[in-house]
């Protein structure tokens, strides 16, 4: 079996702070990862790969420091590393974004395709679903656990809001994967040297197959017309007093706002 | 593509089981007062089996015609034949904007039909506007939360949004609405139909909306343990209210996920929110800033919470929850 697994390089927002004066983020030392659920969907790669001996392919798009998620995609154990950079692919939504590495899996043969369900600088779970849709495959998001019978199916374990739906799909299909599926292995420590011995393959417009109105800037139908910092409202008042006291005085707020009688 | 071409706001009604989702009464209600402002009108989208009956019930909620697909290839929700039955009245009517809940099942759907149409889709809005041009104005939270940004969709029909539940307002059902039912047919293409739905398994029937509560009593790593909630628990059985946690306090295990109120969990807006113990983290205050009344206690005085409470206790939460406790029972 082949996997091709769609990750992407994005900033810890967990270490995202705003800046109280400014309002605006503070973006110094926060760190870089690979994308929590990305990295589940490598995950579960990886443990089709140990258990059915699957051929395991990363692909990345992004700019020339997300090298660093295909080197930690290496040393957990991918066979194969694609990166998809060109500035045409600059400016891109989400649209543009799926058109761009949809160009690219035209050149990659696989029978399933792993993608995050979201990434966590963007929390849009949009790319997945219109890559498939590009490619006419058919789609499995918010994915849990997948068994493969080793032919041609695939029984899948989707999330929904009160509990989950079990779906039979044939290769080839996408999925795009939950954070929650599983916990992703560790770096081996032989792998992060040999990580960088090995070739990531830099692909760019001339590499893939798309039509090039659908890239970038001009192929993205969504902009941004304004962003700023959420406005908070101004803090009320604070107590810092005994615990009866701070009852009391809670008691008094409920009753005011005829929460009590 | 002629913009001018395409009119009205078109809303995708989530049902399950037949029962109509609140987030889609929402949607609904939000539409009617975008359609006013723009003079335009709402139409809403069923798709199901054997829901026809339901239609008149969204005239009520602020539809000017209701379009039902009932066939059964809708009865449960799978992409493909979603897909195909929304993207034909897309086709065929050229709606102007298209709003879906920002459910497992809308965010599944949107992304689909935004690419086979090719148009653009903003997800998990949080306030949707009219503009200066009657284009629509889709903020949504992004950078976990970190940062709003507004989206719009200018020269591409039409324009698409998900909506995360909870946030918008349905109206009160007006019997006195008049409004269109139409059925449509679809024709679908079975051939593409290659997901095949073996079962839908519902985990626990106990499940509660924690957005539906009034009053929410919520805990945080303050909290600390088992204990901690039981104590809340007690608090809430006084306030006839429902507990709800931090996403610290459900990856720990200490209650499910269905209670948990955050950027990764739910948007609430009770009349009253206890913050016990929950510092405050950007991530959980975009879930329950626009509650009417917070209420917030932390041992730490710089606390982020305190800067969206009403008002704000420097204290252990534990031991005023067992005296609040105490004292409300009193009460009662």
């Amino acid at each position: 079996m082949k996997i091709v697994v769609c990750i992407k390089q994005v900033p810890d927002t967990t270490e995202i702070k705003i800046d109280p004066i400014t309002g605006t983020l503070i973006r110094d030392g926060v760190p870089s990862i690979m994308n929590p659920d990305d990295k589940s969907g490598l995950e579960m790669a990886l443990q089709l790969k140990d258990e059915k001996g699957a051929h395991v392919t990363v692909i990345t798009m992004g700019p020339p420091q997300a090298d660093l998620i295909l080197r930690e995609a290496y040393a957990m154990g991918v066979d194969r590393a694609i990166h998809l950079t060109d500035r045409k692919f600059a400016g891109a939504d989400t649209l543009a974004t799926s058109h761009a590495l949809a160009g690219a899996l035209r050149k990659i043969d696989f029978d399933l395709l792993i993608t995050g369900r979201q990434a966590i600088d963007g929390d849009t779970a949009q790319v997945g679903p219109q890559i498939a849709e590009h490619l006419d495959l058919p789609q499995v998001s918010y994915l849990e656990d997948l068994k493969f019978d080793g032919d041609k199916t695939f029984t899948m374990k989707r999330h929904i809001e009160d509990g989950y739906q079990m779906l039979e799909v044939e290769a080839p299909c996408v999925v795009t994967v939950l954070s929650s599926a599983n916990t992703p292995r560790y770096m081996n420590v032989g792998g992060i040297v040999d990580a960088y011995q090995k070739e990531v393959e830099v692909w760019g417009f001339n590499e893939i197959e798309v039509d090039e109105k659908d890239l970038g800037l001009k192929g993205s139908p969504t902009s941004v017309h304004k962003a700023f910092a959420r406005g908070l409202k101004p803090a009320g008042e604070l107590y810092e007093v005994g615990t009866d006291e701070a009852v009391g005085i809670i008691i008094k707020k409920l009753k005011e706002k005829f929460i009590l009688n | 593509m002629n913009l001018e071409d395409y009119k009205g706001i078109y809303v995708f009604i989530e049902q399950r089981e037949g029962i109509i989702q609140n987030v889609a009464l929402e949607l609904l209600g939000q539409a009617r007062k975008l359609a006013d402002e723009l003079n335009d009108k709402v139409y809403a989208m069923l798709l199901g089996h054997q829901i026809a009956d339901q239609a008149q019930s969204l005239i009520a909620r602020g539809a000017d015609e209701v379009i039902v697909v009932d066939a059964p290839e809708l009865k449960e929700y799978t992409t493909e034949p979603y897909t195909q039955a929304i993207c034909q009245i897309i086709n065929e009517r050229k709606p102007e904007s298209l709003f879906i809940g920002a459910t497992t099942l809308g965010r599944d759907l949107g992304p689909r039909v935004s690419a086979r149409v090719g148009t653009g889709l903003t997800a998990d809005c949080t306030k949707i506007e009219v503009g200066e041009n009657g284009e629509m104005l889709m903020t949504r939270p992004a950078f976990g939360g970190n940062l709003m940004a507004t989206i719009v969709c200018k020269n591409h029909r039409p324009q698409m949004g998900t909506v995360r539940p909870g946030v918008l307002f349905a109206m009160d059902a007006d019997e006195s609405r008049t409004g269109a039912i139409v059925n449509y047919e679809v024709k679908f293409n079975a051939a593409k139909f290659r997901v095949k739905l073996l079962k839908t398994v519902k985990e626990d029937n106990n499940l509660i909306d924690i957005t539906e509560a009034r009053i929410l009593v919520s805990g945080g790593r303050g909290i600390g343990n088992k204990e901690g909630f039981e104590a809340m628990d007690a608090l809430a059985n006084t306030l006839n209210a429902e507990v709800s946690a931090s996403r610290a306090m459900v990856d720990a295990g200490y209650i499910g996920h269905d209670r948990q109120v955050g950027q990764t969990g739910k948007t609430v807006r009770p009349d009253l929110y206890f913050a016990f113990g929950i510092s405050g983290a950007i991530q959980h205050v975009a879930g329950m800033e626009d509650s009417d009344l917070i209420i917030a206690v932390n041992k730490d005085k710089y606390a982020p919470i305190f800067q969206v409470s009403d008002l704000g206790i420097v204290g252990d939460a534990k031991q005023i929850i067992k005296k609040l406790t105490e004292r409300l029972e009193k009460q009662n």
